[in-house]
């Protein structure tokens, strides 16, 4: 599989410049891939277009910009998480107080795996529980 | 990139441990996970919450990351051991201090760990792996390639290593040691493969072209640029 076949060159103009060479997108870090995966994902789905999705990162950009942040592509791919927040929260398809809790409990999970055993969140069926609550089912 | 991680301690572990996928070589406050910086945590909790909902498939997801494997710090790793080969000072410097002399190229980051790089020589295989699959010197190597994730790697290489070298095609000879770096919440490794043959007249960036990642984990050597690797 190459780095392009899950979108076409078109897709990729569609968004802001982003950090790429001439087969595609070029990551500095993991969590900027699965940013990436991410929102190709959930448009694949149909949880929101491309058009909808570059949009919204442009607007990110742009109040990046307003605030005064260096438009010099550092902080590209945190625009991006920051945008992808922003339409799950609009789109219904998750909501502020759900992510900021499952942030908390991944962070609880990183603090109390010992090394050597996988980070894994445990998770109930509605919600992400609280890291002060978590048990093993 | 910041780096307060600087213990002073050198760990020289490593020819033996890993044969007990321990937990009895680190007995301090290291022996649990980093936690990551609030960016990754709320890409790893859009996931969760996303896939839990149902509205993205966790399996689509690692389909796509897995395509960019190679597309997260691809080349500097290869840069690090080009340099190596042409710099006897750099050379020294790594194996001394592997996260300094990596430092040099501005490749340090994600969670701060220890770089230890660990030479091969005529007599002397090196292979890393790791019992946990987030532990992998991503700045250096990019993302982790599937089967160093999957447990059947994990597991056998430190028991049975030869055989699976083997597998990856690459047979060491049975006067070569072949050792097993099992990487810690503290430090990662990074195989310094050896320079191949007909490379004398190459320059540095020529060289960088040869190294690939598979090589710096140390499921394969060096081919020389002939394409006669054997």
């Amino acid at each position: 599989m190459t780095a392009s076949s899950h979108f076409g060159p078109d897709r990729l103009a569609a968004l802001p410049p982003l950090p790429r060479d001439e087969d595609g997108p070029v990551f500095e870090e993991p969590w900027q891939a699965q940013a990436f995966a991410l929102a190709v994902t959930l448009s694949q789905r149909g949880h929101f277009s491309w058009t909808t999705w570059a949009r919204t990162l442009a607007d990110e950009l742009a109040a990046a910009g307003a605030r005064g942040e260096p438009d010099d592509g550092s902080r590209y791919y945190h625009h991006w998480v920051a945008a992808l927040e922003r339409l799950v929260v609009e789109r219904g398809l998750g909501d502020a107080s759900a992510l900021a809790e499952c942030r908390d409990a991944w962070a609880d999970a990183y603090r109390h795996t010992p090394h050597g055993e996988p980070v894994e969140l445990v998770s109930t069926q509605s919600h992400m529980p609280r890291a002060s609550d978590r048990k093993r089912r | 990139m910041d780096h307060t991680h600087d213990h002073g301690h050198d760990h020289t572990h490593g020819h033996d441990h890993g044969h007990d996928h321990g937990h009895d070589h680190h007995h301090h406050d290291h022996d649990h996970q980093v936690v990551p910086d609030d960016i990754a945590l709320r890409v790893k909790a859009l996931e969760s919450v996303l896939v839990e909902k149902e509205m993205v498939d966790a399996a689509a997801l690692d389909e796509i990351v897995d395509a960019f494997e190679n597309r997260i710090g691809p080349r500097n790793g290869a840069q690090v051991v080009a340099r190596a080969w042409v710099d006897p000072g750099f050379r020294e410097r790594l194996l001394a201090d592997g996260t300094s002399a990596i430092g040099e190229f501005g490749y340090l980051g994600g969670q701060g760990e220890h770089m230890k790089v660990v030479a091969n020589t005529s007599k002397v295989h090196n292979l890393l792996v790791c019992t946990l699959c987030s532990c992998y010197p991503w700045p250096t190597l990019g993302l982790p390639p599937v089967w160093y994730k999957s447990a059947a790697y994990r597991a056998r290489a430190v028991i049975e290593p030869r055989e699976v070298l083997r597998e990856f095609g690459l047979e060491v000879p049975e006067d070569v040691e072949v050792r097993v770096w099992d990487s810690t919440a503290e430090i990662r490794y990074l195989v310094l493969p050896e320079r191949p043959a007909g490379t004398e007249d190459m320059s540095e960036e020529e060289l960088a072209t040869l190294v690939t990642r598979d090589s710096m984990v140390g499921v394969a050597t060096v081919a020389p640029p002939s394409g006669d690797g054997s």
